[in-house]
C-alpha cells in the first residue's frame, strides 16, 4: 500500500502500478520500464469503481502501448460498474502523448455503420429455426433441380444460352483429364476386390469364381461408386469453389444485368458435360477394374485367358448395363450438388471454401444415398 | 430523340421504397426522381445501404415494399425473366470491376455486345478497341483480369458497362482506389458520356471532390434514421442542408457551416 515510487534505477525497473487512496481522491503511481516482453505488471492495490484522480509518473521510464493499454482496461472496468456510462476519467497529469492516445481511445464511438445483429434465441426456439432452415434447404435443392428441368428445356428449344467453349472446355477437365485418377483408383479397387475374394475361394477350391467376383463388383458397384466418389471431390468441389468466387467476385450478378441467365450459362454446360463423361467414365473404370483382378488372378495361378472368359461369362449386358444407367444420375447429382453450393456462397473467400466443403459432402451423401435406392429398386426387379 | 409527350417524365422514380434483408430492414421510405442526363449520386457512411440501394434499382435485389420506375414503366412489378428490355438500357459497373475471369478484356467487353445482335467480326474488334480506349486501357484487349492492376479492373469494367451505350449507366464506388490523376480523368470520362450519350449516370461514392465536380443531384443515406437524409444538389446540401448529418459528411467532418 505504501510502496515508494521506485527511483529510476541503472537495471530497468519492473513495471509497476501503485493504487493509493489519498484524501477524496485516487492517486495512481506508475513507474518502471513498461513493455511487452517484460515480466507484467505489479499492481499494488486496486481500483475502487472510481477513477483516478492524480497520476504520479516520476518513476515511469519507458513505455510502449502496454501502459496505455493497462490504464483503458482500468477506466473500461469503472466504467462498467458505474451507472453513467458517459462520464470521462480525468487524465490531468499524465504525460502529454500518454494522455493524447487514451482521449483517442476514450473517444465516444461513431454511430455503429454496421447492421444490427440479430437477437439470440432461447434454446428451444433454436431447435425451431434449426428444423425451417432444414425445410428450407430441401425446398431449395428442389428449387434448383426444377430449375436444372427448366434449363434443360430451354436447351431443347434452343433458347438457352451459353459459350461453347466453356462446355468444351468443362467436358475435357470433367472427362479426359480425369482419367489417370479414375485408372489409379479403378486399378487398385480391382486388385483388392480380387485378393480378397481369392483368400476366401480358394479355401473351397474355388478361385476361379474370383473372375465372377471382380467383375459383377465393378460392373454392377465398385466402378461407378468409386468414379462418382472421385468425380464428386475432383469436379464438383472445383464446380462449386469456380461458381463460389463467380459469385464473391459478382461476376454472376454481372452476367444477370446483362440479361444472360446465369443457370443456362453457368450451370448447364457443367451439368450436360459431367452428366455426358460419367457414363464413359465409368465403362472405362469397370474395364481397369476387371484388368486390376486379371492381374491378382495371374498370380494366382488364373491364367489371362481363363479369367477373360470366366468374366466374359458372368458379366452379362443388364449387369453390366445397370452401372452405366446409374452413372448419369450420379453425374447428375454431383453436377448439381456442385453448381447448387457455389450459386448459393455467400460473398467472401471463406465462403467459398465452405461451399466446397458442402458441395463435396452432398455429392457424396447423394451419390451413397441414390445407390442405395437402386440397390432396393434392383432388387425388387430382380435384376 | 422526341421529347415524350407527358412533360418531364422522370427517368427513374423511385417511391416509398423499403429495402430489408430477412427481418433486418437496412433503409425504409425511400422517395426520390431521377432526371434524364442527371449525376446522380448516392452517398453516406460505410454500410448504410448505399450498394444495396444500388442492387435494387438493377433488380438484383427485390424490395421489400414500394416500386421503381422507368419512364414510367414499372420495373419492380415485371416479372424478373421478362426485364430484359429495362435491362438492356443498363450499363453497371460493379465494385470490384466483376469481370468475367475466364475471359479477357477484349471478350468481357465482346460478349455483352455479341448477345445483342449479329454484328461483323471486324466491327466488334473496333467497338471493343474503343471502348478500351476510352478509359485509358487500349491495347489490353488479350489480359485476363487476374494480370491487370485493381485500378485497371475497375475502368475495364467501366467500358464493359458502357460496351451497349446504355441509356442509364449505374457505377458503384468508380473512383475509389484510383490515383488522383484516374480518378480525374475518370470524371471526366463520366462528363463526356452524359454529354455526348445523353446516358444518365447513378453513382454510388464517396469521393467528395468528384461529387462536387460532375454530380447536380444527390442522395444522402442517413444510418441513424435509417432513411434518406438530404437530396438535392451537393454544394448546395454542403452548405445549405438542415440535416447536420449531412453537412457533416460533405465537410469531412469539419466546421459544419450553419444552417441559412
Amino acid at each position: 500500500m505504501n510502496d515508494p515510487a521506485m527511483p529510476a534505477a541503472v537495471a530497468p525497473a519492473p513495471a509497476r502500478a501503485v493504487w493509493t487512496q489519498n484524501g477524496n481522491g485516487i492517486l495512481l503511481a506508475v513507474s518502471g520500464e513498461w513493455r511487452r516482453e517484460g515480466p507484467g505488471v505489479e499492481v499494488t492495490g486496486t481500483a475502487t469503481g472510481q477513477f483516478p484522480t492524480h497520476y504520479q509518473t516520476d518513476g515511469l521510464a519507458a513505455y510502449d502501448s502496454t501502459l496505455p493499454a493497462y490504464l483503458l482496461a482500468c477506466f473500461r472496468t469503472v466504467l462498467e460498474a458505474a451507472a453513467d456510462k458517459t462520464q470521462r476519467p480525468v487524465l490531468d497529469g499524465l504525460p502529454d502523448n500518454l494522455r493524447g492516445l487514451l482521449e483517442l481511445a476514450l473517444a465516444v464511438p461513431e454511430e455503429s455503420e454496421t447492421l444490427p445483429t440479430p437477437p439470440a434465441f432461447p434454446e428451444l426456439d433454436k431447435l425451431g429455426i434449426g428444423s425451417r432452415k432444414l425445410w428450407t434447404s430441401i425446398l431449395d435443392v428442389m428449387d434448383f433441380i426444377g430449375q436444372a428441368v427448366l434449363s434443360l428445356g430451354r436447351l431443347l428449344t434452343g433458347r438457352a444460352r451459353f459459350r461453347a467453349a466453356d462446355f468444351w472446355q468443362t467436358l475435357q477437365e470433367c472427362g479426359a483429364q480425369a482419367l489417370p485418377i479414375v485408372s489409379l483408383i479403378s486399378f487398385l479397387i480391382g486388385v483388392i476386390l480380387a485378393f480378397v475374394g481369392d483368400v476366401q475361394l480358394s479355401n473351397f477350391g474355388a478361385n476361379l469364381f474370383v473372375a465372377d467376383l471382380v467383375g459383377i463388383a465393378m460392373v454392377r458397384e465398385m466402378g461407378v461408386v468409386m468414379t462418382a466418389i472421385i468425380m464428386s471431390g475432383r469436379t464438383g468441389a472445383a464446380f462449386a469453389a469456380h461458381l463460389g468466387s463467380m459469385k464473391a467476385n459478382e461476376e454472376i450478378d454481372a452476367l444477370r444485368t446483362f440479361g444472360f441467365n446465369p443457370f443456362d450459362f453457368l450451370v448447364l454446360p457443367r451439368l450436360l458435360a459431367l452428366v455426358m463423361m460419367m457414363p464413359i467414365l465409368t465403362i472405362y473404370a469397370n474395364i481397369v477394374g476387371i484388368l486390376g483382378g486379371m492381374l491378382v488372378g495371374f498370380f494366382v495361378h488364373i491364367p489371362p485367358a481363363l479369367y477373360w472368359s470366366e468374366t466374359l461369362n458372368a458379366v452379362d449386358l443388364t449387369n453390366s448395363s445397370l452401372g452405366v444407367i446409374k452413372s448419369v444420375f450420379f453425374g447428375a447429382a454431383i453436377a448439381i450438388s456442385g453448381c447448387m453450393h457455389g450459386m448459393r456462397a455467400g460473398n467472401s473467400s471463406a465462403a467459398v471454401g465452405q461451399a466446397t466443403t458442402r458441395a463435396v459432402v452432398a455429392a457424396i451423401t447423394a451419390v451413397i444415398v441414390l445407390d442405395s435406392v437402386f440397390a432396393v429398386i434392383f432388387t425388387l426387379l430382380k435384376i | 430523340m422526341e421529347a415524350p409527350p407527358q412533360p418531364q417524365l422522370a427517368k427513374v422514380t423511385v417511391r416509398g421504397l423499403t429495402m430489408a434483408y430477412g427481418p433486418l430492414v437496412v433503409m425504409h421510405d425511400l422517395n426520390f426522381e431521377i432526371q434524364d442526363k442527371d449525376i446522380f449520386v448516392i452517398m453516406g457512411g460505410s454500410g448504410c445501404g448505399k450498394s444495396t440501394l444500388l442492387r435494387h434499382l438493377i433488380g438484383l435485389l427485390e424490395p421489400a415494399q414500394g416500386s421503381i420506375l422507368y419512364d414510367g414503366k414499372d420495373f419492380t412489378a415485371t416479372d424478373p425473366d421478362e426485364r430484359g428490355p429495362f435491362l438492356r438500357s443498363f450499363g453497371v459497373m460493379y465494385q470490384s470491376g466483376a469481370l468475367w475471369s475466364s475471359l479477357t478484356l477484349g471478350e468481357n467487353i465482346a460478349m455483352p455486345i455479341e448477345e445483342a445482335g449479329q454484328i461483323p467480326a471486324s466491327t466488334l474488334r473496333d467497338l471493343v478497341s474503343y471502348k478500351l480506349s476510352l478509359v485509358g486501357l487500349a491495347g489490353y484487349e488479350d489480359y485476363y483480369p487476374a494480370q491487370i492492376s485493381g485500378g485497371m479492373k475497375k475502368r475495364a469494367g467501366i467500358a464493359r458497362a458502357m460496351a451497349l451505350d446504355p441509356e442509364i449507366l449505374f457505377l458503384d464506388e468508380p473512383g475509389a482506389g484510383l490515383d488522383p490523376l484516374s480518378a480525374r480523368r475518370l470524371d471526366d470520362l463520366i462528363l463526356h458520356l452524359r454529354d455526348s450519350q445523353g446516358s444518365t449516370i447513378i453513382m454510388v461514392t464517396h469521393e467528395l471532390a468528384s461529387i462536387f465536380n460532375i454530380s447536380n443531384r444527390a442522395l444522402f443515406l442517413d444510418t441513424a434514421t435509417r432513411t434518406q437524409g438530404a437530396l438535392g444538389d451537393p454544394c448546395n446540401l454542403r452548405d445549405h442542408s438542415d440535416n447536420p448529418a449531412v453537412r457533416l459528411f460533405l465537410n469531412r467532418g469539419e466546421t459544419p457551416a450553419p444552417p441559412p
